[in-house]
């Protein structure tokens, strides 16, 4: 990995332009280069090619590895591509964002006897980059079946089951309440895994198939009632994620300073110069999933000099991957455990630091109080699934998310759901992509049955 | 450390390992560096008749087998014998033997098919003070095209016929090199030793064509856009050789024949395989034009802590030694029954024992369990085939148990450890008894 550019004793406070827009640039630079033919065929020989392979077990859209490794070995990148798009048409995304450390990197039988699992996520993308980028198409739409669906969100689940459904002859039309599709892949995941436009590209890739109708800008609720769109589909997939950022109950909690991370990665994300996005020189992040990870990562790289993550729990609690963890303690972010946020400390509406108490298990015990200085705290605590208008007709939940079947299947007939607004889901782009696969198979059966 | 002294048909060298006749010994320049390096002989590259020199290609002369990580697997050549003045070769040969007395110098020959023309350059090599001659009767592409190399080594006659004249006409040791491009190894072998051979040398490389270019559609590497087939050597050939090099070691009409051998010597651990196979030495050079000539620093030092390790004070006790436990298939013992064991601590469940057996063997391993597999070996169907040991990619996970007085749940027979082999099989027609 190239070495990040840092500055230190740079403008206290929140500021813009900490580093050129260059070094900036620099610091959102892929942080996992894609592997060359030659270290691809290096690594795809290490792959045993097992019987029953534990790591096809282990993914969540059931991709054949060992046989797309095979592929890559053989020199035949396109073959993999196809065998992995097949199973997973976000394969480019997951290959970049999986916590495969966790999945199939972590079953792969290399660690029993070397502890040095095979990259398959590395493989898996450079399978499916020359593919995506060049836009081969493995795909055919069956003929029309005269059908429609509608889908709401246009993230991993609703694209994942949007592509299927248009395969299996059915039109699909996408509403989406941004101006962008992609949902996360493009709105909230970290910059320097999904560079180059990949989001958009990728989409691109999945819609060029036909039959699926992008509508931006339209919300549930507000531009289109639900009534309205099951009057005008023969069903329904609701893959819009979670909506609502949680709020944190704490004194001060709006002083300038404070910050939601979700919307900041949205911003970010979304930023033609990072270097111009004002950031804190002492910034703290309170929680410990993928998104605490990630705007702490991304603090550090617009040129924050000291980033704290405080997180109320141990780092085997953390959903943030170890992967990840080790990368964001790489470029010099800090990671506390067992403590919570007690109170701001504001002066002139400026926030100055933060008190945290200890919680139960850390030495000491819990209640003990420190403050760490900062004049940026980030919110990453979380989000919730915000349900929408549904003209008298009520989802049942569980766990604040809708409940559905193992089809996918909601408690509203003709409606399903998935990704991360459905209860059970582990919150990956990799699982929502699943959702919607099995959605999709679910919905036509559904709409074969109807009219046969 | 042991000593290594070599003394192979009165040619003495410090250790066993030489290099081939090739293109690392076509000048002064690189055998001067080999003798550096440590090589205790060489085996010039052939010399042709004098006048006008050989003409080489200048496009590719070699193409390569590579692993993954372009490592060489073998080597394809299509290089014929030196193309510079003999003149200048012979000169290069007298002083490097001069500068060099205690290395063996071998000086490779290939003339055309008449007693004169051996006579003459015979006489020449003579005066140069090399230790020996080797006659190129292996090398099968271009010079073979021309009647000679593989053209003499495939007809037994030839190879006689050849070597008498060398026997006639010089006093120097002389070697014969054997191609393998023939059905049985041991006609030429036993020709030679009638023409009265000092030793044969094997094996010359064998004849291969690398690979199709999946762009163009045409033969690769290409000269131009045609290619010819080459001789293939490096570590692939190395089983090939060692048949040939061990079945000449057990011919009682080739007994007493010294053996150097060629074929994949890539290490100390490749020279062990051919000298217990038979050979009185090896000969070297795709591991040396792959890595340059520092490799035998590693095969002089692990020979030396080998022999020792095995108690022995010198090559010489090493050469034949496994040539008994070769034997032909129907000298076998049918009796001897072995099961495959799957060390369930060390498997990594990748499942590859199970589905080569499954689908291309016995159907004699099990798997069983949901997320964790277990594979377990059905001893009722194995019939100690080795393949799942062969496949398996952790060293030492499957070994194969010998069966001693127990019942062999494949067969119902009790293992008795009792001697019986084809010929005396009650289901052999043919049996002696």
């Amino acid at each position: 990995m190239q070495p990040i550019a840092t500055k230190h004793n740079g403008q206290s406070g929140i500021a813009a332009h900490r580093l050129s827009q260059e070094q900036c640039q620099n610091n959102f630079t892929d942080k996992h280069p894609a592997l060359g033919s030659h270290s691809a065929q290096v690594e795809a020989e290490r792959c045993y090619y097992c019987f029953d392979a534990p790591c096809t077990e282990a993914c969540p859209t059931g991709i054949d590895v060992p046989g797309f490794i095979r592929m890559i070995s053989s020199h035949n990148p396109t073959g993999a591509a196809n065998l992995i798009l097949s199973e997973n048409i976000m394969g480019g995304t997951c290959s970049r964002v999986c916590p495969v450390e966790t999945l199939c990197e972590q079953s792969c039988v290399r660690n029993t006897d070397e502890d040095r699992p095979v990259t398959i996520g590395l493989l898996q993308r450079y399978a499916t980059d020359d593919a995506i980028s060049r836009g081969d198409s493995f795909f055919k739409r069956v003929s029309e079946s005269g059908r429609t669906v509608g889908v709401v969100g246009a993230g991993p689940a609703g694209l994942a089951c949007a592509h299927r459904l248009a395969l299996l002859g059915h039109e699909v039309t996408v509403y989406e309440a941004r101006e962008k599709p992609g949902g996360l892949n493009e709105y909230g995941l970290a910059a320097y895994k999904m560079t180059a436009d990949f989001a958009q590209k990728e989409i691109e890739y999945i819609t060029a198939v036909g039959g699926i109708k992008m509508q931006y800008g339209i919300k549930v609720g507000q531009d289109v009632t639900f009534e309205e769109l099951r009057n005008n589909h023969d069903a329904l997939f609701i893959g819009v994620g979670l909506a609502q950022a949680n709020t944190l109950e704490i004194e001060n909690g709006d002083c300038t300073g404070v910050e939601n991370a979700v919307e900041y990665i949205e911003a970010l994300r979304q930023s033609e110069d990072l270097s111009s996005l004002p950031i804190g020189q002492r910034v703290v992040v309170i929680g410990g999933g993928m998104t605490a990870i990630d705007i702490a990562s991304q603090a550090r790289l617009l040129g924050a000099e000291e980033v704290t993550i405080v997180y109320r729990r141990g780092q085997e609690q953390m959903k943030a991957s170890l992967k990840e963890q080790e990368f964001a303690q790489t470029i010099g972010v800090q990671i506390r455990h067992w403590a919570q946020p007690k109170a701001l400390k504001c002066e002139d509406n400026r926030l100055t630091g933060i008190v945290f108490s200890t919680t139960a298990e850390e030495e000491g015990g819990a209640g003990t109080e420190f403050e760490l200085p900062a004049d940026m705290v980030f919110k990453a605590i979380g989000q919730s699934f915000v349900s929408f208008e549904s003209d008298g007709l009520i989802f049942n939940t569980e766990q604040g998310r809708l409940a559905v079947d193992d089809q996918r299947q909601t408690s509203i007939p003709g409606v399903w759901a998935g990704g991360d607004c459905i209860a059970g889901g582990d919150d990956l782009a990799v699982i929502a992509v699943q959702d919607g696969k099995i959605a999709a198979q679910s919905i036509h059966q559904f709409l074969t049955a109807r009219h046969n | 450390m042991i000593d290594l002294t070599s003394d192979f048909i009165g040619i003495r060298s410090p250790n066993p390992f030489w290099l081939a006749s090739a293109p690392p010994t076509d000048k002064a320049y690189n055998v001067n560096r080999a003798y550096e390096a440590g090589w205790g002989g060489v085996v010039w590259k052939t010399l042709g008749e004098d006048g006008a020199p050989i003409v080489n290609v200048s496009g590719p002369r070699y193409g390569a087998l590579h692993g993954k990580d372009r490592n060489v697997i073998g080597f394809n050549n299509i290089e014929l014998i030196t193309d510079r003045p003999l003149k200048l070769n012979l000169e290069e040969i007298t002083q490097v033997k001069k500068d060099w007395p205690d290395r063996g110098l071998v000086v490779s020959l290939m003339v055309p098919c008449n007693e004169e023309a051996w006579k003459a350059i015979l006489l020449r090599v003579e005066d140069t003070g090399a230790d020996g001659v080797e006659l190129n009767f292996g090398c099968p592409h271009g010079m073979s095209e021309r009647g000679m190399g593989a053209a003499v080594g495939q007809v037994p006659e030839y190879v006689q016929m050849v070597t008498e004249w060398c026997k006639t006409h010089s006093s120097l040791p002389v070697i014969v090199k054997l191609t393998p491009n023939i059905s049985d190894i041991k006609q030429p072998a036993r020709a030679a030793k009638q023409g009265g051979a000092d030793a044969v040398s094997l094996i010359n490389t064998i004849n291969s064509v690398m690979s199709v270019d999946l762009e163009t559609l045409s033969i690769s590497p290409t000269i131009g856009g045609k290619g010819t087939h080459g001789g293939y050597c490096g570590p692939a050939v190395k089983p090939i050789a060692l048949h040939m090099v061990s079945d000449i070691a057990r011919d009682s009409e080739c007994e007493g024949l010294p053996i150097s051998a060629i074929g994949g010597v890539s290490n100390w651990r490749d020279a062990v395989d051919f000298i217990a196979l038979g050979a009185s030495n090896v000969q070297v050079c795709t591991a040396a034009m792959t890595h340059g000539f520092r490799i035998v620093d590693d095969m002089i030092d692990g020979m030396s802590r080998f022999l020792e390790s095995k108690g022995m004070s010198s090559v010489d006790e090493l050469i034949g030694r496994a040539v008994p436990t070769l034997t032909d298939w129907q000298y076998l013992n049918l009796n001897y029954v072995v099961k495959a064991e799957i060390n369930q601590t060390l498997c990594t469940q990748c499942g590859r024992c199970h589905i080569a057996c499954e689908d291309t063997s016995h159907q004699a391993i099990s798997v069983s369990g949901n997320g964790q597999k277990r594979y377990e070996i059905k001893e009722e169907e194995c019939v100690g085939c080795n393949l799942c040991f062969s496949v398996c990619p952790v060293e030492g996970c499957i070994t194969m148990r010998e069966l001693e007085n127990e019942v062999d749940k494949r067969t119902g027979e009790r293992v008795t450890g009792d001697y019986r082999n084809w010929t005396q099989h009650p289901n052999n027609p043919m049996r002696s008894e």
